[in-house]
């Protein structure tokens, strides 16, 4: 097994930690590997895009030529997570402010998104989340997080916050208005990681 | 909501900003146009300033914060994080830019110090703080006080890269030699170079600083970012290097580009062409002592 963390730009090393983590706490084995260029994601069976700026990763997926290699995976059925800019990514459509900048998204789930929906920096948060697959809340990181404003009918609303959809999923996709890479706490990670093993 | 169960402006929300940032690039703008170009380019953050370093030398006089009338501008034309650098030790002019809606607040050397004895407390702030650094000490002193993110200081305006990567060896020489160390023998280094013991055991059990550790101060081509990514830098900002080069759209993209192709020199090679000339710049070796930037601040 390989999984493959999107590294263009971002919190990285910290999912690789926690993926690392998670791995060793359920005691199996896979490879954890970092991607910059194409020829890679084809190789992964599952991918995480991580959190950071949304409108650099965009352009750089896209002048990288990997955007078109994760369309292939997801056409494969294969587990993708995105956290926080990767929620952005994974969208069909954004709102605004991504129109504005021209953004590119991937648009493999079927849903809208609010790039900042909770303002800028001073507004960013830390709150217990409840999520339907946990027992018990998540401490939840939120740093100029988005929201999903609509979805489709295969889109399944996992959590909200404030009214506002903040994690959601549609078969092998996995979207997180969060940042399960910033805590020790692995059981997001765990819970992706189920649609793999 | 229930508001009691929302934590602001903590230490995990500060430093994660900065990780967010990690592997891109951070621009000076002086303009809501220029920032539209930095974005357009592919930069993560803008930083917004009343004039660029190499004006800023050039002018002389007071140097403060950005016109909060351009910093709102600016933060309303683009939808990256728009940071803005206040004087040295004036936590006013960082409370007006917090107010303002900027993203990070960075306590800058560029600007004339508002305070020769004391930095800015910036644990008593919301938004995160970065701050510049020579060596080791200094840069735990800046955590120790509430710093999310670190970057080199070099020295700013010059287009010479030469003190950003001596700042850099500098810090990372310093932690390297913290491997292996005994708890004793780091007590004395800690006393040494004036950071707090928690703080030097921190580092030396990450082998790394405890916060995001930019590069800055003189960076001008792709080649330059690149340099210092290979240097062991987290991201890069570039002062005067964009809008100071012959065509700052190229210099912009390209200087993104290398950054994520660093340790590629074919692929530099590539980037590097017909992209105009670098700023002209000045040898850090002909600036007189006292018009040096890197020495403010402790």
């Amino acid at each position: 097994m390989r999984i493959g963390v999107i590294a263009i730009q971002g919190d990285v090393a910290e999912h690789v930690e926690a993926l690392k983590r998670a791995l060793d706490e359920r005691g199996q084995i896979a490879d954890v590997v970092t991607i910059k260029h194409k020829g890679i994601v084809s190789k992964c069976d599952a991918l995480v895009l991580p959190g950071g700026e949304s409108t650099t990763l965009g352009k750089l997926l896209i002048r990288e030529g990997i955007a078109d290699e994760i369309q292939d995976m997801n056409n494969a059925g294969k587990p993708i997570m995105g956290t926080c800019a990767g929620l952005i990514l994974l969208a069909k459509q954004g709102d605004e402010q991504v129109a504005k900048t021209h953004q590119h998204l991937l648009g493999l789930m079927d849903m809208q998104v609010n790039r900042n929906a909770f303002g800028r920096q001073r507004d960013s948060f830390e709150t217990e989340l409840e999520l339907p697959f946990l027992s018990s809340p998540y401490n939840a990181v939120f740093i100029r997080a988005p929201a999903i404003l609509d979805s489709g009918k295969d889109v399944t609303i996992l959590a909200r916050f404030d009214d506002m959809v903040v994690a959601a999923e549609q078969g092998n996709l996995l979207a997180l208005a969060f940042h399960p890479e910033l805590t020790l706490d692995t059981r997001v990670h765990q819970y992706f990681l189920n649609k793999l093993f | 909501m229930e508001l009691e169960k929302l934590r602001h402006g903590t230490e995990l929300i500060k430093r994660g900003f900065a990780k967010m940032q990690k592997g891109g690039v951070i621009m000076d703008v002086t303009t809501p146009e220029q920032a539209k170009i930095a974005e357009e380019a592919g930069a993560v953050a803008v930083m917004a300033l009343q004039a660029v370093p190499a004006d800023i030398r050039k002018e002389g006089g007071v140097a403060r914060m950005a016109d909060p009338q351009m910093v709102a501008e600016i933060i309303n034309t683009v939808t990256i994080p728009v940071m803005a650098k206040a004087r040295i030790g004036h936590f006013v002019e960082a409370e007006i830019l917090q107010a303002l809606g900027a993203d990070m607040v960075d306590e800058s050397e560029v600007l004339t110090p508002a305070d020769n004895k004391y930095h800015i407390d910036k644990t008593q702030f919301t938004v995160p703080f970065v701050c510049g650094a020579r060596n080791l000490g200094e840069a735990l002193r800046r955590v120790n006080e509430g710093a999310a993110m670190i970057r080199t200081k070099g020295e700013a305006g010059t287009g010479d890269v030469s003190e950003a990567v001596k700042h850099m060896k500098q810090i990372m020489g310093e932690i390297r030699a913290l491997n292996g160390m005994t708890k004793e023998e780091m007590i004395a280094v800690a006393r040494d170079i004036e950071a707090p013991i928690e703080l030097v055991l921190e580092t030396a059990q990450m082998q790394r600083l405890p916060v995001v550790n930019f590069a800055a101060g003189g960076v001008a081509t792709p080649a330059d970012a690149a340099l210092m990514m290979r240097l062991g830098a987290d991201g890069v900002f570039v002062g005067s290097g964009i809008f100071k080069a012959e065509n700052p759209e190229k210099m912009a993209k390209a200087i993104v580009e290398a950054v994520n192709n660093y340790d590629n020199p074919e692929i530099l090679a590539q980037i590097s062409k017909g992209i105009g000339s670098g700023m002209k710049g000045i040898s850090v070796d002909t600036i007189p002592q006292e018009q040096a930037l890197q020495t403010r601040g402790w």
